[in-house]
């Protein structure tokens, strides 16, 4: 384009017409769908005249709920193209046997399975999991919104950010081909010299800072937030497993940041922390990210125990058993969850003593997990049982997490991890914990919580097939990988050459057809629930007869969530209320002390994005700019001082009196 | 509507199962249940702000704990005690800790209302702040002109990280003290800006607190036992 390639560098650093992958097909495909989608997508909102909509009521809203729903978006998207990767790999491994090579090249798979990983964990089940906290956890602790509503808003844009930039590396270069934890020296610059590994450090960058930021939030909405007489030991179930998960944040999401941004400085300037020459030592890094990561599965779970707890009481009509000692398992499961990282590589060599102590801290976390279990079942003991989709996912995955973290002590013992480390085993194990508990915990919120947020139930048949599919899909995806483990067989390989494997590979992508048809039920699930929403209608706001504050309130809640704050005496305060004969007060409304919206986050997180990009393709001058930019924007937003207003006591008025008519007709 | 187990209609049939018989006795005592005045959460600022600085503690932390597995590592380069020059690292050292004091002055003062005594004061701990900016810059210029940058081993990469992140802080709390100082009489003592005094009173502290560990641990003792 320029004559002078020193100008064009200067411009493009090393980004080339080189970095559009058009060669491949399959990438080309992808992005035709992806481009026409995109402009269908933004076509029918110009068409509708919806942008002045999304931007004023979505995109700037620091509406606790409203954010929540768009993490929720951003997760199910995200979902879809993480499925893609997974449904590719399994095809390639069913039939790369002998002289088939099967259709994705190494580099292309290393790529696949990579993208998978970083995708399902980092923008699917994390943005998942933090829209169940965000949306549900202020709605349970009667508060009107979180302590820092700005931040929330900024937090949700720059998930998004690190969202976009993965994304990006699929028509724009390429991604890591390292796996999802990037370990050196394969990692470093001297093996992945290519954009792979900077579009995975960028967008891991971007969105870490949202995720610690949306941790200190939700931490000190809990702490300082609360409605009055809701003590500790008061908190619903969810709001005390959202509490640990977000210390648990908060105190391994910075390990992850310095881990990364020791691993770019050893890209960019050339140090020796992790590389095998001059004194690097690439352990330490396996080492840090580890005690990032292995609290970050105990993030993921966490919710999903509390979103169970909450299911298991309501639909079967009793107060949780062993409340306290469910506070306390998981507090204990907190805790520990720093003291087994080790158990990631007990083949580093770090002797027998190191191996029994972190084997051991492993099996001991079963206790507290066996605990939840038993508390769960006994919940379940002589109640009356509805058996709703919540429900259906929740006993699903009693059975399924079980098997799941029985395997897992069984790779915590240091002998039998030296025989499945690295194979496929441990992906079996991994799989069974995350999708039977996490996935099917997230299926359960979302159906638990959904007429909550939108005022109507969804859809109970095909809620039922999504569960079924899932269930069975999951099943006859790993159990054959529990099998092919045993056997010997390692991960992240795209070709075998003994035949007798084959039949295994082929049941498993079986299994994930039928997790296809899981996620493809829930999606008709959502729209046919939205097409029959006033068959669904629910004006009670408290469909499932509920026990918790959230549904106290109507579905969708006012923008303040509670016109008159609740005052809380028992642990289930809503049950109590309901019990003991509460009264809604009609009258005496007050103006409502309410956060401004602002569209800072939006600018911020794109800036952000840009600075991402101009790193990653070494464009210095747009990193330059977009950082001084970033500077200005947040120093800018510092001298706006009016940040809050009030809703007038005639507008709560209004909105509330359409309630209590709506309650009166029912 | 279709009559599947526990749709609304049959699942509002439910009676409560750990309600005694008795319970009704409890409705008598007409507890309240809603907050009708004016219900105010205290504000959450302080509390956000000081989670966030246990936030980076972690991240010092883990340059710590890179610094003390790889600080030996000099790779047949310089160590420590060839490098470090103490006199002008405890003159840097002196320049952070008076510019703590100097803050909790401005922050008396703050309590005084006496604006222009405050500005003093925040003035002299940003020149403080810079002076030590300074010394740091000329520290690692001087040992990159020697051949002691961050490339030639893992010691000095682990060294320029460490000291090099807490550096990039100050010159964080130094936009951020100027801002304020621009902020402060446009507005005056108002919450916001007593609020914010206060989270970079903190912050600026907490750079302190880990001064002390780096000095400690980085320089003394890399000096003092080799």
């Amino acid at each position: 384009m320029f004559s002078d390639p020193d100008v064009q560098q200067f411009i493009f650093g090393r980004l080339t017409w080189e970095a559009i992958p058009y060669h491949d097909p399959i990438l080309l495909m992808t992005f035709v769908a992806v481009a026409l989608g995109g402009i269908a997508l933004l076509g029918a909102v110009t068409y509708f005249g919806k942008w002045g909509y999304l931007w004023n009521e979505w995109f700037t809203s620091v509406d606790h709920k409203k954010i929540g729903i768009m993490y929720g978006i951003l997760a199910i998207v995200m979902l879809l193209r993480g499925f893609a990767d997974a449904i590719m790999m399994l095809t390639q491994k069913a039939i790369a046997f002998g002289p088939n090579e099967g259709y994705l090249p190494p580099h292309h798979f290393d790529q696949v399975f990579t993208a998978h990983g970083v995708i399902m964990i980092f923008f699917f089940a994390m943005p998942l999991v933090t829209a169940v906290m965000n949306f549900v956890m202020p709605l349970q602790i009667g508060a009107r919104d979180v302590a820092f509503p700005f931040l929330n808003n900024f937090s949700f844009w720059m998930t998004a950010g690190g969202a976009a930039i993965t994304m990006l590396s699929l028509f724009v270069g390429e991604f890591a081909r390292t796996g999802w934890l990037a370990y050196p020296p394969l990692s470093g610059a001297a093996y992945s010299p290519g954009v792979g590994v900077d579009y995975y450090i960028w967008g891991l960058q971007v969105a870490g800072v949202g995720t610690t930021l949306s941790g200190i939030n939700l931490i000190a909405t809990i702490v300082k937030m609360r409605a009055p007489g809701m003590t500790m030991m008061k908190l619903p179930v969810f709001t005390w497993t959202t509490l640990c998960t977000n210390i648990l944040i908060v105190a391994a999401f910075p390990v992850l940041t310095a881990t990364l941004t020791l691993l770019t400085l050893d890209r960019y300037v050339g140090t020796h922390f992790f590389t095998n020459d001059l004194g690097g030592n690439p352990m330490m890094y396996i080492n840090l990210i580890w005690i990032w990561g292995h609290p970050e599965v105990y993030i993921l779970i966490l919710p999903a125990f509390g979103i169970f707890s909450e299911v298991v009481s309501t639909f079967c009509g009793k107060r949780l058993f062993g409340y306290a000692s469910m506070v306390y398992a998981t507090v204990v499961i907190t805790i520990l969850s720093y003291l087994v990282w080790l158990h990631h590589f007990f083949t580093m060599g770090s002797g027998a003593s190191v191996n029994a102590f972190f084997g051991i801290t492993t099996m001991i976390i079963s206790i507290p997990t066996g605990a939840k279990i038993f508390n769960w079942l006994f919940t379940m003991y002589r109640g009356r049982i509805r058996y709703e989709v919540p429900m259906l996912w929740t006993i699903g995955f009693m059975v399924t997490f079980v098997i799941g973290g029985m395997t897992g002590v069984l790779l915590a013992v240091p002998p039998a991890d030296f025989v499945l480390h690295n194979g496929l085993f441990l992906i079996a194990h991994f799989h069974n914990v995350i999708i039977g508990g996490v996935v099917f915990g997230l299926m359960a919120g979302i159906n638990y919580w959904w007429p909550k947020a939108f005022g109507y139930k969804l859809d109970h048949f095909w809620g039922a097939t999504s569960f079924w599919f899932w269930l069975t899909g999951f099943y006859f995806t790993f159990m054959p990988m529990y099998v092919l483990g045993l056997m010997g067989v390692t991960r992240r390989l795209n070709h075998f050459d003994d035949p007798s494997l084959q039949i295994w590979f082929m049941i498993s992508t079986f299994g994930a057809c039928l997790i296809a048809l899981g996620i493809a039920t829930f999606i008709i699930q959502m729209v046919v629930s939205f097409m029959r929403r006033h068959e669904l209608r629910d004006v009670t706001g408290d469909p499932w007869q509920g026990r918790t504050l959230e549904w106290s309130t109507s579905s969708p809640p006012p923008d303040y969530n509670f016109a008159f704050t609740p005052v809380i005496h028992d642990l289930d305060a809503w049950w109590d209320m309901k019990r003991r004969g509460h009264s809604r007060p009609t009258e005496g409304y007050r103006p409502i002390h309410m956060p401004k919206n602002t569209s800072t986050g939006i600018f911020l997180s794109g800036l952000s994005t840009v600075l991402a990009f101009a790193l990653i393709w070494y464009i210095w001058w747009l990193a330059a700019a977009s950082f001084i930019g970033l500077l200005v924007v947040a120093i800018a937003h510092t001298f706006n001082y009016k940040r809050d207003f009030y809703i007038p006591a005639e507008e709560v008025m209004r909105s509330e009196n359409r309630r209590n008519q709506a309650l009166a007709a029912e | 509507m279709t009559a599947h187990p526990g749709t609304a209609d049959t699942a509002a049939k439910i009676v409560p199962q750990d309600v005694p018989a008795h319970a009704s006795a409890g409705g008598t005592e007409a507890p309240v249940f809603y907050e009708t005045k004016e219900h105010h959460a205290e504000s959450s600022t302080m509390l956000g702000f000081w989670i966030y600085l246990m936030s980076d503690a972690l991240i010092f932390a883990v340059l710590f704990a890179t610094y003390g597995v790889l600080g030996r590592n000099y790779a047949a380069g310089p160590s420590p005690a060839d490098l470090f020059d103490l006199p002008l690292i405890a003159l840097n050292t002196a320049l952070l800790l008076f510019s703590s004091i100097t803050y909790g002055v401005a922050m008396l003062e703050v309590e005084k209302r006496r604006m222009g005594l405050t500005l003093f004061w925040l003035g002299v701990t940003g020149l403080f702040g810079l002076g030590f900016l300074g010394i740091e810059l000329y520290e690692f210029h001087h040992l990159i002109e020697q051949g002691a940058g961050p490339q030639r081993s893992a010691f000095l990469s682990a060294f320029f990280a460490l000291v090099g992140t807490h550096g990039l802080h100050v010159t964080f709390g130094i936009i951020w003290l100027v801002t304020l100082m621009f902020q402060l009489p446009k507005r005056g003592f108002i919450p916001e800006n007593r609020r914010r005094l206060l989270c970079l009173g903190m912050f600026w502290h907490f750079l302190d607190v880990i001064w002390i560990g780096v000095f400690t641990f980085v320089y003394l003792m890399g000096v003092l036992l080799a």
